[in-house]
C-alpha cells in the first residue's frame, strides 16, 4: 500500500505505519499493525465498536485518520491481558456472561477501561451513560453493566 | 464505508494553514476532532480534495475566563468544557448544554470550533452562543475579522466564512451575578442529535423578569432566538403563567422543520413543553441553591 510512512505507538510497541491519508485509525490498527482484536462495525461513528484509547481517552477508531494518531500512546485490546492473566474486566465479562456473539465486545472492554481510568469517580448512573455510547445487539447491556460493576465497583447512586 | 481520498497538510502556524486553504480555492475543509467531518465524509456528503489539520497549531485550545468575557480556544474539546470549573461557575449553561453533545468517545474529541463551522442546525454549542451573543473570531490569509455568531450561521450546514478562514476563538459576554439559565433538549437516545431544545437565560429586576433570552434549536433550520418568547417573559414575574405564555409564543413563533423523525406540529408542540419544563427548572434551581 502507498501513501506516507509514520510511527504508532500501541500497547507499548512502534509500529512503522505506511498507509495513504485517508486510512482511518481503526483500520490502520488491524491491516498494518495486525492487531485484529479492534472490530469496525458501522465505519461512521455510530455504534462505538472500533473504541481505543488514545492518550488516556476512549475515542472511535473510525472517526480518527491514523496519521492524527502519530505521536500519540494508542491502547487496544490486546494490551489488556497481562500474558496470560486477563484483564479483571475481561474476566468479569466471562463470568457475568457479557458477551455472546463478541463482536462489539472490544469496544465494550476498552470504552469501560478508558472511561473508568479517565473518570474513576463516576456514579453507576454516569457508567449507564457511558455504556449506551456503544452498540450491543445480543446482551441487551445487563450483563455487560453487570460485568463493569463487579470489575469497578461503584458506590450506589443516591436515591433522589 | 471507507473515506474518499484526499491530500492532508498538517501545518504549525495557521499562517500556514490559511495560505494551503487559499491556495486550495473551496475545495479543501479545516479538520479538528473530525467527529463531524469523517462521518460526512463516509457518506460522501463531503469529498474535500486536502484537510488542513490544526492539531499541530499552538494556542488554539485555552479557556480564558477573564473579568470581562469568557475566551474559548476553536480547538477546545468538548470533554474541556466538561471538566472545567471555571466555566461551570461562570457560564454554567453552557457545561448543561455540552452534556447533551453526543456520546462520551465523541465528547473526547469534538471541539466548538468544528461544531461552529459544521453549523449542525441540531448542535448545542452553535445555539448557546447566539443565545449568548458570542463573538466568533477567525483568521483568513487577508487578516482576521470577528463575526457574530447569528451571522456566522447562514443555514443548515452553512456558514459565511470565506474558503480561506478558519475559526479561532469564541468569546462570550461574562454574566451578570445571577443570571437565571434554562437548557432542555428532546433526542431519540441521549447524545443522539436533537429533535428539539430550548435554551434561556434571563435576570431578575427585583420580582420581575428583565433581559430575557430565548433560543431554540434543532427544531429549526439554525439556531435562533425567540423575540416574542423573550417579550412574553420580560417585565413579568417567574411563574407558571408567565412560563406558559412564554412557552405559547415561542411554539407559535418558531418555523418547524420536517424529517423522519417528526413532523413540524411535533417539533412546534415539543418547543413549547420544553421551554415551560426548562424555565421552571431555572427557577427550582435558584430556590435549591437559596436552601
Amino acid at each position: 500500500m502507498s501513501g506516507q510512512t509514520f510511527q504508532l505507538h500501541v500497547n507499548g510497541t512502534s509500529y512503522a505505519v505506511t498507509a495513504p491519508d485517508r486510512k482511518t485509525l481503526g483500520d490502520a490498527l488491524r491491516e498494518d499493525c495486525g492487531l485484529t482484536g479492534t472490530h469496525l462495525g458501522c465505519e461512521q461513528g455510530v455504534c462505538g465498536t472500533c473504541t481505543v484509547i488514545v492518550d488516556g481517552r476512549p475515542v472511535r477508531s473510525c472517526l480518527m485518520f491514523a496519521r492524527q494518531a502519530e505521536g500519540a500512546q494508542i491502547r487496544t485490546v490486546e494490551g489488556l491481558a497481562q500474558g496470560e492473566r486477563l484483564h479483571p474486566l475481561q474476566q468479569a465479562f466471562i463470568d457475568a456472561h457479557a458477551l455472546q456473539c463478541g463482536f462489539c465486545t472490544p469496544g465494550f472492554l476498552m470504552l469501560i477501561v478508558g472511561a473508568l481510568e479517565q473518570d474513576p469517580d463516576m456514579t453507576e448512573d454516569e457508567l449507564a451513560e457511558v455504556l449506551s455510547s456503544n452498540l450491543c445487539r445480543c446482551t441487551g447491556y445487563a450483563a455487560i453493566a453487570k460485568a463493569a460493576l463487579a470489575a469497578y465497583p461503584r458506590p450506589a447512586t443516591p436515591a433522589e | 464505508m471507507k473515506l474518499p481520498a484526499f491530500d492532508y497538510a498538517c501545518p504549525e502556524t495557521l499562517d500556514e494553514a490559511t495560505a494551503l486553504l487559499a491556495e486550495a480555492g473551496g475545495d479543501a475543509k479545516v479538520i479538528a476532532g473530525g467527529q463531524s467531518l469523517l462521518p460526512f465524509m463516509a457518506f460522501r456528503l463531503a469529498a474535500p480534495s486536502l484537510l488542513v489539520d490544526l492539531r499541530k497549531i499552538a494556542g488554539l485550545d485555552g479557556i480564558e475566563v477573564a473579568d470581562g468575557e469568557i475566551r474559548l480556544g476553536a480547538m477546545v474539546r468538548w470533554r474541556d468544557i466538561l471538566d472545567s470549573a471555571a466555566l461551570a461557575r461562570a457560564l454554567p449553561l453552557l457545561p448543561a448544554a455540552i452534556g447533551h453533545v453526543a456520546h462520551y468517545q465523541i465528547r473526547n474529541r469534538g471541539t466548538l470550533g468544528g461544531s461552529l463551522a459544521h453549523a449542525d442546525p441540531a448542535s448545542e454549542f452553535p445555539c448557546i452562543a447566539v443565545l449568548c451573543g458570542a463573538s466568533v473570531d477567525v483568521v483568513g490569509a487577508g487578516g482576521h475579522r470577528t463575526i457574530p455568531a447569528d451571522e456566522l450561521i447562514a443555514g443548515p450546514m452553512e456558514t459565511t466564512l470565506e474558503d480561506d478562514e478558519i475559526i479561532v476563538a469564541v468569546r462570550f459576554p461574562r454574566w451578570p451575578e445571577g443570571r437565571r439559565w434554562a437548557f432542555d433538549e428532546f433526542a431519540l437516545r441521549h447524545g443522539d442529535l436533537a429533535i428539539a431544545a430550548v435554551a434561556a437565560a434571563y435576570d431578575m429586576d427585583g420580582p420581575h423578569i428583565a433581559h430575557a433570552r430565548v433560543a431554540v434549536m434543532g427544531a429549526t433550520d439554525t439556531p435562533q432566538r425567540v423575540p416574542p418568547a423573550e417579550d412574553a417573559l420580560n417585565g413579568r414575574a417567574p411563574d407558571d403563567d408567565t412560563f406558559g405564555a412564554a412557552a405559547a409564543a415561542a411554539s407559535a413563533a418558531i418555523e418547524p422543520t420536517e424529517d423522519l423523525h417528526a413532523g413540524a406540529a411535533y417539533r412546534r408542540a415539543l418547543v413549547g413543553t420544553l421551554l415551560r419544563r426548562a424555565l421552571a427548572e431555572s427557577c427550582a434551581r435558584e430556590r435549591e441553591a437559596a436552601e
